[in-house]
């Protein structure tokens, strides 16, 4: 058997040598010779309805599984298209992997049909990418691209490959090595500093673990549970963190941040140290970084350098991969662990009371009404349904943060969300890669009205493939978060929020060709939930709720997390 | 505050935009920039001048170091190293202030690479005040026409070089699945 093949078809020998099983794409010009070997190709291809959305789904596959996402291109548009995805996949370190079709080399600079300056536009959109002009390198590179975006801190990465290059001839030769001298790997983590981070945390009276999304990044969940009952230290977990630590452990807390808990952002402020684990003190966590854990001295373990120190100087940086720091900081606390009548285990004990106190002020509470079904509502009878066991895929805005303070997670990447960039449009995609990538398992897509509208094309993908999908739309008629700001802080001068005129949810449904309904009474919403559930397909459940409702508790925007706003009526500085 | 960046990386496509990107990502203006190829051709070395708030150069300097195509990025802006520039000028000399022009280049060290009826062209190295004052000095004689090189730099302290060795590739892994090296054979 002769090794000889086209560079399209070589493509797809490397995707399936790397495990790719399901690519997300659309078809186009420059494509057409990929597409030709694709036909008798073992790798499945997803057509889905508009780029953007093959990048998001290629996210959800790879939030879901942690295994590097594939989607697929053509030039021009279609590259432009994937763009929001590829910038998405960055801010939440997510691995894809994004190949388009680049015109014939030989037009390439002319303003050809479909051309378009990938390469240059997607540069700071990627952690890396790569221009193919030749068939001789393709092999080597789509390997380089797996490597680059599924190691280190993960992240997108995009081939650009020259028509012509699909249509090459070439000899096959598999790839046997990777060598990137300048891909700075480290992952080990300075075990003198280790050392001493295990002294720092039994020396600290009011410890606080911060974990984030490079937990489940590492797959250092497991890890993350042993170090938070090795030290009995409160635990939060950020947005893109949720399900790191189970939801139903007894030291998780809650999320922290803008739309956090009291007791979480309570507890940042008050600690004496932060155990920060795979975070970047995002702003949406930390609020006016000079007020945020005034009084801590901070741990802080990245695998990106670049992390360490961006926003909040730490007393102790560990760079390295937290499954590998995580077993060797538990190890020295063992080993450095002091006897139980140390003064300091005895005000860690006075530290859960505190915190105990905080919980119990002001609980996270959903609010009930008999009239109208209440967001929060809405969620706890999700949550009831999952049990922390579904995949909930969230779009951005109100509906998320519900969801992320009301669903509860017991294991890592059942939570998928656009944390960094908050890119509507994104859950109805997310949610597709995660079902073609966890089939076995229930997949919400909560979404709210706005972003629904955005994703709409894809219910055809979703019917075409009989994806059982729950949708749930939580719709409040506004583009809601846009509509909590103008009101709190622009005199409720509500401009261009106003989403009138959503479709039909039955009719919508069944034009494409399965169930949906709309409910607005809270006496429905158990039953509906259970409908939609138990159907076999996808469902479509469009959910009035009321229409007003804020996210609370809120920092507002520059504000300490201290400073939290706890409900509708007026604003609650809570004294230090 | 002007950053001297010290950058060793790939000669590739797009390394140079890599670059370049982070800083103006940010807002930063570039001051100068040179690059040209090392000993082993398959590298650049790249020298940038970059007005950078002091806080923010370690966070500049970690990005860098984080780009697949470089091999280091160097503060040297506080460290021990030399840097120059070089000036290429033309001045238009009259005949009374020719000898006058050739004293002042003699006292920078400048070398005449050209002279003609209507004056000098003068190469000069040195660093960047040295530089600024030649340039004043020349335009004192009349018309002058100037070109810089931007700065280039080299440390005075050797810094080891950490490269990332081979790995194996996921084609090493499949190869149970291996039949004559195509797996959809």
């Amino acid at each position: 058997m002769s090794n000889l093949m086209s560079g399209a078809r070589m493509l797809l020998e490397c995707l399936a040598r790397e495990g790719v099983d399901v690519m997300f794409g659309y078809p186009g010009g420059v494509t057409l010779p990929l597409y030709d070997a694709m036909y008798d190709h073992q790798v499945r291809h997803v057509l889905v309805r508009h780029e953007e959305n093959a990048a998001f789904a290629a996210e959800g596959y790879a939030r879901s599984t942690g295994k590097a996402g594939v989607c697929c291109a053509t030039s021009g548009p279609g590259a432009t298209n994937l763009v929001t995805g590829l910038v998405d996949a960055m801010m939440d370190s997510i691995p894809i992997v994004a190949i388009t079709g680049q015109v014939t080399s030989k037009l390439i600079g002319s303003d050809a049909f479909q051309e378009a300056d990938t390469f240059g536009i997607t540069r700071s959109c990627t952690k890396h990418n790569f221009l193919v002009k030749t068939i001789a390198d393709l092999p080597q590179i789509v390997h380089e691209a797996f490597y680059i975006a599924s190691t280190g801190r993960p992240g997108p990465v995009l081939i650009d490959i020259h028509k012509d290059v699909f249509q090459a001839q070439g000899h096959y030769a598999p790839v046997h090595a990777i060598h990137l001298p300048g891909y700075k790997l480290v992952t080990d983590g300075h075990s003198g500093q280790i050392r001493r981070a295990a002294q720092m945390i039994w020396e600290s009276q009011r410890p606080f673990v911060y974990a984030g999304g490079g937990i489940i990044a590492s797959a250092a969940h497991e890890e993350l549970a042993r170090l938070v009952e090795t030290v009995d230290a409160p635990a939060v977990c950020t947005l893109m963190g949720l399900g790191s630590l189970p939801s139903s452990h007894p030291n998780f807390i809650s999320m922290p941040g803008m739309h956090g808990s009291y007791a979480a952002n309570m507890g940042m402020t008050h600690a004496d140290l932060l155990i920060a684990l795979g975070v970047r003190f995002d702003d949406r966590v930390t609020g006016r970084l000079a007020a945020f854990a005034p009084r801590a001295k901070v741990i802080h373990v990245d695998i990106d350098p670049a992390e360490i120190g961006k926003n909040r100087a730490p007393d102790l940086p560990i760079v390295g991969d937290l499954k590998k720091v995580l077993p060797k900081l538990i190890k020295s606390l063992l080993d450095l662990k002091p006897s139980s009548g140390d003064l300091n285990t005895l005000h860690r004990r006075a530290w859960w009371k505190q915190i105990k106190e905080w919980q119990a002020e002001h609980p996270l509470t959903p609010s009930f009404s008999a009239t109208e079904i209440k967001p929060q509502h809405l969620m706890v009878e999700i949550d009831r349904l999952s049990g922390g066991e579904a995949i909930v895929s969230a779009d951005v805005g109100q509906h998320q943060m519900w969801a992320a303070q009301f669903i509860r997670f017991n294991h890592p990447r059942l939570w998928l969300n656009s944390g960094g960039l908050g890119a509507m449009g994104f859950g109805l995609p997310s949610a597709i890669g995660a079902q073609f990538a966890r089939p076995d398992k229930l997949v919400f897509a909560i979404l709210g009205d706005g972003g629904f509208q955005m994703s709409v094309p894809e219910l055809a993908t979703i019917s075409s493939h009989g994806l059982p999908i729950k949708i749930i739309v939580m719709n409040n008629g506004y583009l809601g978060m846009v509509r909590q700001w103008q009101e709190l802080f622009y005199n409720n001068r509500l401009c261009a929020v106003e989403l009138d005129s959503f479709p039909d949810a039955d009719l919508l449904a069944r034009a494409y060709g399965f169930k949906g309904r709309t409910i607005d009474k809270p006496s429905e919403l158990s039953d509906a939930l259970h409908d939609a559930v138990r159907e076999p397909g996808p469902y479509l459940l469009n959910v009035r709720v009321a229409p007003c409702d804020n996210v609370y508790p809120m920092v507002p925007s520059g504000g300490a997390i201290n400073e939290m706003v706890l409900g509708p009526p007026q604003p609650v500085a809570v004294p230090n | 505050m002007i950053q001297v960046i010290s950058l060793l990386l790939e000669n590739k496509p797009g390394a140079l935009m890599r670059v370049t990107g982070l800083l103006t990502g940010r807002g930063y203006n570039i001051e100068s920039l040179t690059v040209a190829r090392t000993l082993d051709p398959t590298l650049s070395r790249m020298t940038i001048a970059v007005d950078v708030e002091p806080h923010l150069r370690r966070q500049v300097i970690k990005q860098m170091n984080k780009l697949v195509n470089v091999l280091q990025a160097v503060d040297l802006t506080d460290g021990p190293a030399v840097m120059r520039e070089m000036v290429l000028l033309r001045v238009r000399a009259s005949m009374d202030s020719r000898t006058a022009i050739l004293k002042e280049a003699e006292i920078f060290a400048a070398r005449i690479v050209d002279s003609s009826v209507e004056g000098f062209a003068i190469e000069a190295t040195g660093d960047t005040e040295k530089m600024d004052e030649f340039i004043d000095v020349m335009r004192s004689y009349g018309d002058i026409d100037v070109t810089r090189s931007g700065m280039v730099a080299v440390s005075l302290e050797a810094k080891k070089l950490r490269l990332s060795p081979p790995v194996p590739a996921a084609a090493e892994s499949a190869k149970s699945k291996d039949r004559n090296g195509v797996l959809n054979a």
